[in-house]
């Protein structure tokens, strides 16, 4: 009776796993056969945001229109938050690249234009947050938290082995009587 | 040891839980301005009613004022702006107007029609100037003290509690310093 109960739910078990199985196999598949043409439209996006930032056609070197890409990838629009310098369509971003384009024309360093803004609009227009007293929480946070999930998992795997050990005795006594 | 185990999982519950219920109320689109506390930077621009004349914050040196930043194309501004009528028609402190990448004949035709509390409006077409003051979405609103310091920003309209509870007794208190 006992057998063969543990029989029928390895055997669920086994359908489980093969369901599982199925699922996975059946997802490559479509997908593998959908994969040419959806590499195709990759690219636009990539050559879009390259052309799209420089409206103004102010700068002509190739290190500075390299400087100024960088930069609008690092500044916050700060009108739809969640995009960049670079993505944003926003009329205040256009006048913040403009912005970026005439400093660096003027000779101003990376580190000049981003503190004219961060002087403006605060901390929030870097992507990047800086490291410092009110950011330091944010940026070793996960950290610690990834150690502490570590050392919790530790010591519960640490129980376990010790644990184990009566367990089975208590196990094998009970199926003796 | 025991008593740890219940306590600890409903001590980081309710840190998660505060820090969440604090998030609900807070407006993600208010960023806090680097600017206050410091001087308001320093402008010259023309005269919307007179755009042979330009206008500079050093005229109202010594007073404390406000500097609204509108346009005749922000819905939000015409939500604010009998507040601006009443303060002005009691008289309780000059009210700048900076219209922001507005076409002065717009500005113009809008005020007539809604009424104009200004002591000057003053037209930033480029937006140059609101770059200079962090200014990211109309309306915005600074209260700049006798010495030229900005004391106070309201990102968005200013509505009647605004007014009452934060606006109202600062500029009293900066009045009589």
């Amino acid at each position: 009776m006992r057998a063969a109960a543990t029989r029928s739910s390895r055997g669920a078990l086994a359908g489980l796993a093969l369901a599982a199985m199925v699922l996975f196999v059946g997802v490559p598949g479509p997908g593998t056969a959908a994969d040419p043409p959806a590499a195709s439209p990759a690219p636009a996006p990539a050559t879009l945001a390259t052309a799209a930032p420089s409206d103004t056609g102010l700068l002509t070197t190739p290190e500075q229109r390299a400087r100024y890409q960088a930069l609008a990838e690092q500044l916050r629009c700060l009108v739809c938050q969640n995009q960049t310098l670079a993505d944003s369509n926003a009329e205040l971003a256009a006048d913040l690249r403009r912005q970026v384009e005439t400093m660096i024309l003027a000779g101003r360093n990376d580190g000049e234009i981003k503190s004219f803004l961060v002087e403006r609009y605060g901390d929030f227009v870097l992507y990047r947050p800086p490291m410092q007293q009110n950011t330091w929480l944010l940026w070793i946070g996960p950290f610690a938290l990834l150690v502490i999930g570590a050392l919790v998992w530790w010591r519960i795997q640490g129980r376990g082995r010790a644990g184990e050990a009566p367990d089975l005795e208590r196990a094998r006594r009970l199926l003796d009587e | 040891m025991k008593s740890l185990r219940f306590v600890l999982p409903v001590a980081i519950f309710a840190a998660i839980a505060w820090f969440l219920l604090k998030g609900l109320d807070r407006d993600p689109r208010e960023i806090p301005s680097p600017l206050i506390g410091k001087p308001a930077p320093m402008f010259s621009l023309p005269v919307t009613h007179d755009l042979s004349r330009t206008w500079s914050p050093e005229a109202l040196r010594g007073q404390v004022w406000l500097l609204n930043v509108w346009g005749s194309w922000c819905a939000a501004c015409q939500v604010e702006h009998p507040l601006f009528n009443d303060l002005a028609k009691a008289g309780t402190l000059p009210i700048v107007g900076l219209a922001w990448k507005d076409m002065p004949d717009n500005s113009i035709a809008w005020l007539r029609k809604l009424g104009n509390p200004y002591a000057v409006v003053v037209s930033d077409i480029k937006g140059g100037v609101a770059i200079d003051y962090g200014v990211y979405g109309a309306p915005e609103t600074f209260l700049i003290d006798k010495h030229g310091v900005i004391r106070f920003k309201q990102v968005g309209p200013v509505t009647p509690e605004v007014l009452r509870t934060k606006l109202l007794p600062l500029v009293r208190q900066l009045q009589d310093s």
